[in-house]
């Protein structure tokens, strides 16, 4: 027993160590890539942190609520739309809609920001509500359906561009940044995965981060200490889906366009991805596995056409042999059971 | 809008529906079996349509690529399940779809670099040709009628075989016990294997029938995937009945809402924004047809409560 206790002290010792040097990499390699005159590489740093931070926030319904959404790209993509929608709209000086409230378009990223978080937790709320009134495989299946859903309306909808995406020519701005210098740019996208980062550990930790675990883990006896999973597992749910709509509307800034292709499951499934290789309900998971996904779409991207024949069986090998993702694998198992 | 357009229009949506049970009949057969989601069973259906296209490329005979789309979703889905799936039944939901997840990638990358980029065509069996004229004046194609009719004679069989044959038997036994029917001798692994082909067949033979409508080409099988997850969840998640029943619901909808909500939109505003609003959301019918079942029973038409 008390060796079992040193043994898993020791994990959170030696992964506390692994998060510091994984979130030192992370700035250091875009930071020596400017000095190197690399932009590109810094650009790939900062696909890195929206990745990431759409996993951290798909990472608290799934780590910590043990709610298996495969339909998080709806959020994501609504957080892209946002960005794209408004954008588009202040480039023609037309407002987005004047009923109820006037809602004038906005090429500001601080109005934007708050929008595609509203729109990504709106969405959460409706289709967590729905789905949270299933569990297990229907859960999944049923958030798969949702998603897919605001895939085919984005496709036929030609208000936005419908099947073709929307394109906007800039970046939209930051007050007092450049938000077209790469570095820049990334340094926005790293704070604010900072700032997703702390409220995670702080969530994980506090009164209702214990009960959304302990929602995943004996739904029977949260119950019978007075709480509601229900509640509970709907709040984790829209928080989750706010921050996969922020990283939306980076990503959509990034390429400076969006296309349904951010609402299709595809991406639902990439971001799943992230934070599985990473390691499910750890701190930096989704962070280790979006940043290991890049590397491998950039490498092996260049070794072979096909190589996501090659991400298939490295995934493989991951759920069949590597249970707890990257972090799991060098850290050892922690206490997320 | 004629009485002749309407019925034209069911008959559509009863061959996409049956179409669509054929996909979902494997798909809730594996998980109400071994309770496993499996999402690469789009794959099996993209391997049915491919290995019936190139068969019947090669010999010219559409049966024969028939045969030969039945064989190679049935021996796909065996080698998956013997080296890939079997290792997952123990696992959460979560490992099922992360690793069914890599099989579609797997498959999909690995029949793109089979076969290209390019979709690949196949054409209709001679014999199936040409339209009939049905009772009260309906021109329609023959190989649609006979998509309903294979779909239909597919679904009598499998009532009767998981109701009346000792294979079913002991299917419907593993599905509430499997400890138990282990004990009682029977070859659980072998079991799994065989409800684990079957199913991929009858994804296969989608695939293969469906070929000749839409072309056949890599990354067919997802969108039918996702459309089967919305009927088995209308229909109840193991049922078979529930999966017939949820098929032909939503190949209806979906059918008749795309062919009827522009026109019912126009009637309110001016055709072009009609046209628009109605087919946004006739995309989005099922998906609410399906939220509408989940608030009413949670479960599906047809789930265990």
């Amino acid at each position: 027993m008390a060796l079992h206790a040193a043994r898993a002290a020791f994990g959170m010792i030696r992964e506390t160590w692994l998060n510091a040097a994984l979130l030192a990499a992370f700035l250091a390699v875009p930071l020596a890539a400017h000095a190197l005159g690399e932009p590109f590489i810094v650009t790939l740093a900062t696909k890195v942190a929206i990745f990431a931070l759409a996993g951290v926030g798909l990472n608290l319904a799934l780590g910590l609520g043990g709610l298996v959404s495969f339909g998080h790209a709806a959020f994501f993509g609504i957080g892209g739309y946002a960005a794209g929608i408004l954008a588009s709209h202040a480039v023609n000086s037309e407002p987005v809609a004047t009923w109820p409230v006037l809602l004038e378009g906005s090429r500001q990223m601080l109005v934007i920001w708050p929008i595609a978080m509203a729109g990504g937790a709106l969405a959460a709320l409706v289709i967590g509500a729905l789905s949270l009134r299933t569990s297990g495989v229907y859960f999944i299946m049923v958030t798969l359906a949702f998603a897919q859903m605001l895939y085919y309306f984005a496709i036929s909808w030609p208000a936005y561009g419908g099947e073709d995406g929307l394109s906007f020519y800039t970046r939209n701005a930051f007050p007092g940044l450049d938000s077209f210098a790469p570095l820049q740019f990334f340094a926005l996208c790293a704070i604010l995965l900072a700032a997703a980062l702390g409220v995670f550990a702080m969530l994980q930790n506090s009164r209702f981060g214990l009960a959304l675990q302990a929602a995943r883990q004996s739904r029977d006896r949260v119950v019978a200490s007075g709480i509601r999973p229900y509640s509970v597992q709907l709040t984790a749910f829209v928080i989750s889906g706010a921050i996969c709509g922020l990283a939306g509307a980076l990503y959509a800034d990034l390429n400076r366009f969006v296309s349904p292709a951010m609402l299709s499951w595809h991406t639902s499934g990439e971001i799943m991805i992230f934070v599985i290789l990473g390691g499910v309900g750890r701190l930096c998971g989704p962070l280790a596995g979006a940043a290991l996904f890049i590397l491998l779409e950039h490498l092996l991207g260049g070794v072979s056409e096909y190589w996501q024949v090659f991400l298939g069986l490295l995934l493989l090998a991951v759920v069949i042999f590597a249970r707890g993702g990257l972090i799991g694998v060098l850290a050892g198992r922690s206490a997320h059971g | 809008m004629s009485g002749l357009l309407i019925a034209e229009q069911v008959l559509n949506g009863l061959q996409y529906g049956v179409m669509l049970f054929l996909m979902a009949a494997g798909l809730t057969l594996v998980f109400g079996v071994m309770g496993l989601i499996n999402l690469a069973h789009g794959s099996l259906y993209m391997v049915g349509a491919f290995a019936c296209a190139a068969v019947a490329a090669a010999t010219g005979s559409f049966w024969l690529g028939l045969a030969a789309a039945l064989a190679a979703a049935a021996l796909a889905g065996a080698i998956v399940e013997r080296v890939v799936i079997r290792r997952l039944y123990a696992r959460d939901h979560l490992d099922q779809v992360l690793a069914t997840f890599a099989l579609i990638l797997i498959f999909s990358e690995g029949t793109r670099w089979l076969f290209g980029s390019f979709p690949l065509y196949l054409s209709v069996p001679a014999a199936l040709e040409g339209a009939v004229r049905l009772p009260g004046g309906i021109d329609y194609p023959l190989y649609r009628l006979a998509i309903i009719a294979i779909g239909l004679a597919v679904a009598a069989g499998l009532f009767w075989l998981i109701g009346g044959t000792r294979l079913g038997t002991r299917i419907r036994a593993g599905e509430a016990d499997r400890e138990m029917i282990a004990a009682l001798g029977v070859d659980i692994d072998r079991l799994y294997t065989i409800v684990f082909a079957l199913g991929a067949a009858l994804a296969g033979l989608a695939g293969a029938l469906v070929g000749t409508i839409q072309s056949v080409q890599v990354g067919m099988g997802e969108p039918v995937l996702i459309l089967a997850f919305v009927v088995i969840v209308i229909g109840g998640i193991g049922s078979i009945r529930g999966a017939l029943a949820g098929a032909l619901l939503v190949g209806l909808t979906d059918t008749l809402g795309k062919v009827f909500l522009p026109v019912a939109f126009a009637a309110v505003m001016d055709p072009a924004d009609a046209n628009a609003v109605g087919s946004a959301l006739a995309s989005m019918l099922i998906y609410v047809l399906m939220a509408a079942v989940l608030v009413l029973r949670p479960r599906g038409l047809y789930g265990a409560a």
